[in-house]
């Protein structure tokens, strides 16, 4: 008995070492996921994929710029995405030309000066594969405590502005005759949505942000009847995704990030299953 | 006496150096029922948006009442369908009492619809759901952007009524915006025909032009007619300025 105590105390010991970078992959694909359920639902409802997009290629933008002058990373990438979130709503009000133009050409315009930028620094060896598409296995533990801080934060900004944020999603103009800030409202969520993106390159990586924040989203449309509920929902699919893509990733070797976005979309396709089951 | 609620005062505004508005003064009043009809493009509803403080004008003063609280319903609201919402919860964005939504939708009369999704709403429906968020906060003064758009004549006339019994109800003042130059709620007790400028304002004829234009419409709507002192041309401006002058010259009581 003692014996078999004994082997099974080492092996959770082993397991426990071996699988150390494992446990901190799950904890941050899991906090980012967290979060990226509730803001994937504002994406989803105010038909901002686009504007993720955009943002999320911008972000590489703030890596490569982050890299040359050596400032914290975790700045240059939160920061460049709000920039270019102002410049758009500049450029917006000017109005000569769409959003969904206009939104394409910052958009590339960010991602190629990124890659360019980037190509600047001979010295720097920037691993262009895990921005691109996220290295959830290369997370520390400062990562984590980052990741966690800044998911606490968004948190408690959405459930502030909870109420104004639907209330603005709904109509703006109603709104605002009936006293919301739209202003103030709208530039938070652009603050939020830019400070989740950062959070989610690592995860899933600069191209592949948009799919862990819609994807969970559009599933839980299918289970919910109320904003909350639907906020909810998004946030258990996208962590089971997380988990999902995980165990794909550590059984058959596949890249995590990639691999979290197709099981994404593999309980996509199951919840329009069980939409047509119960209809 | 009635209160004033709101008064503009030279209003002046344009959009990309083309002028919208010019010099648009006008008092609105507690308990009064003011329309504001004029053709396509003539900034109805940029005046409209004016009076709700959503846009501001270039020159000229908005006064309102340190009471004024306003109700506003909108044209049209296009919601996503990916957002599940009720048509309760939508009313509860304005007002998170329970028991006012469903007060309000009583009024209006779809109160069975309380649980449906806000989008599965038929136009009418949509527009009384509308009506019902506006007047959720016990408004003094409510601004409707073409109330009746997108419903057939009979359900025009029912909710022409329902505007006019709830405003009584509420002892308020309405603004209510039209495009439409021909049919005018009889109830009103001001007409103000814009297009750039106010070419004319005052009460609405009681004329019975056409008796069965009455049969069709009932004896809530009117033909509001009216003769203007001056013409416009293609692009909206006045010819013969000179003899143009507001408010006496115009041909109605």
């Amino acid at each position: 008995m003692a014996k078999f105590l004994m082997i099974t105390l080492i092996s959770m010991e082993s397991l426990v070492i071996m699988n150390d970078f494992l446990l901190y992959a799950f904890l941050a694909g899991v906090g980012v996921a967290a979060v990226a359920g509730p803001l994937g639902c504002f994406v989803v409802w105010r038909r901002m994929a686009y504007f993720g997009d955009t943002l999320a290629h911008s972000a590489l933008l703030g890596v490569s710029l982050g890299v040359m002058l050596d400032i914290n990373l975790n700045i240059t990438v939160t920061a460049i995405p709000l920039i270019l979130a102002m410049v758009l709503v500049f450029l917006e009000q000017k109005g000569f030309l769409s959003v969904d133009t206009l939104l394409g050409i910052l958009s590339h315009s960010a991602l190629a000066l990124g890659l360019v930028v980037i190509s600047f620094l001979p010295d720097v060896r920037v691993d262009l594969m895990s921005l691109l598409f996220g290295d959830l296995l290369a997370v520390t533990q400062s990562d984590l405590w980052v990741i966690y801080g800044v998911a606490c934060a968004v948190m408690i900004l959405l459930g502030l502005l909870w109420r104004q944020l639907i209330n603005i999603t709904v109509d703006p103009e109603l709104a605002a005759v009936e006293g919301t800030n739209v202003t103030l409202v709208s530039t938070a969520l652009m603050l939020i949505t830019a400070l989740v993106i950062a959070l989610a390159m690592k995860v899933v990586g600069v191209l592949l942000i948009t799919a862990l924040l819609i994807i969970p989203a559009a599933t839980a449309r299918q289970l919910s009847h109320t904003p909350e509920q639907m906020a909810v929902v998004a946030s258990v699919i996208a962590m089971m995704a997380v988990v999902m893509g995980l165990a794909m990733s550590w059984y058959i070797d596949t890249p995590p990030g990639p691999s979290v976005v197709i099981s994404a979309g593999v309980l996509f396709s199951l919840s329009l299953g069980c939409r047509r089951l119960a209809s | 006496m009635s209160r004033l609620l709101l008064s503009l005062n030279g209003i002046h505004k344009s959009f990309a150096g083309k002028p919208v508005l010019e010099d648009v003064s006008l008092s609105l009043k507690q308990g009064e029922i003011t329309t504001l009809i004029g053709p396509n493009g003539a900034g109805k509803s940029t005046l409209a948006k004016i009076i709700l403080g959503l846009i501001k004008p270039d020159s000229g003063t908005s006064l309102p009442n340190a009471e004024l609280n306003i109700g506003y319903m909108p044209q049209k609201i296009s919601i996503d369908p990916t957002l599940p919402i009720s048509t309760c919860r939508f009313l509860q964005l304005a007002n998170t009492s329970h028991q006012a939504c469903h007060q309000a939708l009583e009024s209006v009369g779809i109160r069975h619809l309380t649980k449906i999704p806000i989008q599965r709403l038929s136009g009418g429906e949509l527009q009384r759901a509308l009506l019902a968020r506006a007047i959720l906060r016990n408004p003094n003064l409510l601004v409707l952007d073409e109330p009746v758009q997108g419903v057939d004549v009979n359900g025009q006339n029912a909710l022409y009524k329902m505007i006019n019994n709830l405003a009584k109800t509420l002892n308020c003042g309405v603004l209510m915006v039209s495009h439409d130059l021909h049919l005018v709620m009889s109830a009103t007790d001001q007409v103000i025909c814009l297009n750039r400028h106010i070419c004319c304002e005052g009460h609405p004829e009681k004329v019975t032009q056409d008796p069965a234009f009455i049969d069709i419409f009932g004896q809530t709507t009117a033909i509001y007619s009216h003769h203007h002192d001056h013409d416009h041309n293609l692009h909206g401006e006045v010819l013969d300025d000179h003899t143009h002058q507001h408010g006496e010259s115009c041909n109605h009581e």
